[in-house]
């Protein structure tokens, strides 16, 4: 027998007795967010391509989705600008407003605010992003926490008021998959048909859908805010269905995320003509 | 059978170390027989609490290879298999408690919380003999929390107890499960929300779940117990909107009556 020194109080970043690969986890997180948030905000700056209307499709992106103002830019050509005109709820730009400041600035905040403060991505990030823990078993690099207890993640409590905008825009987006399965025919009249980027896009919605619809905010007010379900036939049925969706709120979180980013860098590729869409009808 | 090499903390509330011991382990043996066994062998004052060996009675807790574990649940060759190869199966007690000796940690803290939580306060009797009817649907939620068996391994693991010792600040998710299993309580007319927010913590879970992870029952404390009583906390306090909706619909007076 041999006598070790260490003490249970030992603590400092990242001491831990655990033997499995505890920092894969939040390694693939940290890396996971941070190309979507470099992605995602590149693509706002950059802000081009984000409907497409070659060979009469009609998709446009969900980062610029809904298109409150667009930049009537030199150059534009004239399908995409009664393209653009149609989606934009208040026709152009004003003159003052840069031209790096794109549609998606307009409305990026919401669905940006509803992931930030998720209470899903909220466990996953504070172990990625900020060490707090980094994984369960771990000693953290800082000795005081305030959690959102206090100021400034109490503000994490406005989730719901988040949601309530998500929802709303599961539906814009949903009417934008519709109208991409209108396409326009040589003879300039709309035909419905289905693309692959109809279904890049209804994917989109039915994703964004599972993860919206299945926040702990929902299933709260849905049902999970009172105590006798029983009298209360109708939520309490919709709390169950809220509840499937919720049980498997992680996965329907990345798998969101992922299809998201890639629905936008489909019409991105189409938009610019480097993928051209293959029509089924 | 094999010779399996283990590092054992040992030591008393003053302070200690790790030991090292070696025993035979054959098929079946889980952690706590082979804390036994080195017992028998080699330390006869080695200090391990247990009572059941069938992981209801919530005694063994301990952290087995760093990870906060019933020892009387964890089977051997599932610890030798993510043990790596030459390396000991380490033991230790539980971090987030004072140390009696060796294994045995101080638990009764976990007891004063539970006096600070209001009690169950039922409504007057449905039936004139005294008692209540409900309804299965409205007490399936809550019979999750009834599982509990006070292990405790959820307040060790959690960061809020284990690493910054907040105690008198944060209930820990044991409590919250408690909190939840009185507060969702279909007879209950007691409201713990302005507790939960203030004297019990609740915004200091910040919802790693680890907790959930290590719950040898099962209980999927985070999602079912945590946020819901968070979103109850939301309700009442940080809320406006929804507050001013259930006011002019009426509602809430009858919310207040339900919490």
């Amino acid at each position: 027998m041999a006598n070790g020194q260490a003490s249970l109080s030992d603590t400092g970043f990242g001491k831990t007795m655990r033997r499995d690969a505890w920092w894969v986890q939040p390694l693939l997180t940290f890396l996971g967010l941070s190309a979507f948030i470099v992605y995602s905000t590149w693509r706002a700056f950059y802000g081009q391509h984000f409907l497409a209307v070659e060979g009469g499709t009609n998709y446009l992106s969900p980062f610029f989705s809904p298109i409150v103002y667009f930049h009537d830019l030199p150059g534009l050509s004239a399908d995409l600008k009664g393209a653009l005109a149609a989606h934009a709820w208040l026709g152009t730009m004003p003159g003052w407003v840069p031209h790096w400041v794109s549609p998606a600035f307009l409305i990026l905040w919401a669905p940006a605010g509803f992931r930030f403060t998720c209470y899903y991505y909220r466990g996953a990030y504070y172990k990625a992003f900020w060490a707090d823990p980094i994984n369960c078993s771990v000693s953290e690099p800082r000795d005081n926490y305030r959690g959102e207890q206090k100021f400034p993640l109490i503000f994490q409590n406005i989730h719901r008021y988040f949601f309530y905008v998500a929802a709303v825009f599961i539906f814009i987006l949903g009417y934008d998959a519709w109208q991409g399965m209108w396409f326009v025919a040589e003879d300039g009249d709309r035909k419905f048909g289905l693309g692959i980027g109809s279904l890049v896009l209804w994917g989109n919605v039915i994703l964004l859908g599972g993860y919206t619809f299945g926040c702990h905010s929902f299933r709260h007010l849905i049902g999970g805010g009172i105590n006798k379900l029983s009298k209360a036939p109708v939520r309490s049925k919709c709390y169950e269905c809220v509840g499937c969706l919720n049980a498997k709120h992680m996965i329907w979180a990345w798998c969101s995320l992922v299809w998201v980013g890639f629905t936008d860098l489909y019409v991105w590729m189409c938009a610019s003509g480097t993928w051209t869409d293959f029509r089924f009808f | 059978m094999a010779k399996v090499d283990f590092k054992i903390w040992r030591g008393d509330a003053k302070g200690g170390g790790y030991q090292d011991f070696s025993t035979d382990v054959t098929e079946g043996m889980v952690v706590l027989d082979s804390v036994h066994q080195i017992q028998a062998e080699s330390a006869n004052d080695l200090a391990c609490r247990w009572n059941c060996k069938a992981g209801k009675c919530g005694s063994c807790s301990a952290e087995v290879n760093g990870h906060p574990r019933l020892m009387c649940m964890m089977r051997m060759d599932e610890v030798l298999a993510e043990t790596p190869k030459g390396a000991p199966v380490t033991i230790q007690p539980m971090k987030a408690f004072p140390v009696v000796k060796d294994l045995v940690t101080d638990v009764s803290s976990n007891f004063e919380i539970k006096k600070k939580i209001k009690p169950f306060k039922p409504r007057k009797p449905d039936a004139e003999d005294g008692t209540w009817r409900m309804v299965q649907e409205d007490v399936d939620r809550v019979q999750e929390f009834r599982k509990c068996i006070e292990c405790f391994l959820c307040q060790d693991v959690c960061h809020v107890l284990r690493e910054h010792s907040l105690h008198d600040e944060f209930i820990g998710p044991r409590f919250l499960v408690y909190a939840a299993a009185l507060e969702m309580h279909p007879l209950d007319t007691e409201d713990r929300t302005t507790e939960l927010k203030n004297a019990h913590g609740i915004g200091y879970c910040n919802i790693t779940k680890c907790c959930t992870n290590v719950c040898p029952e099962h209980i999927t404390i985070t999602d079912n117990a945590i946020i819901p009583l968070k979103e109850r906390v939301v309700d009442k306090h940080y809320d406006p909107l929804g507050k001013l909706w259930r006011w002019i619909h009426g509602t809430e007076k009858e919310a207040n009556d339900q919490q």
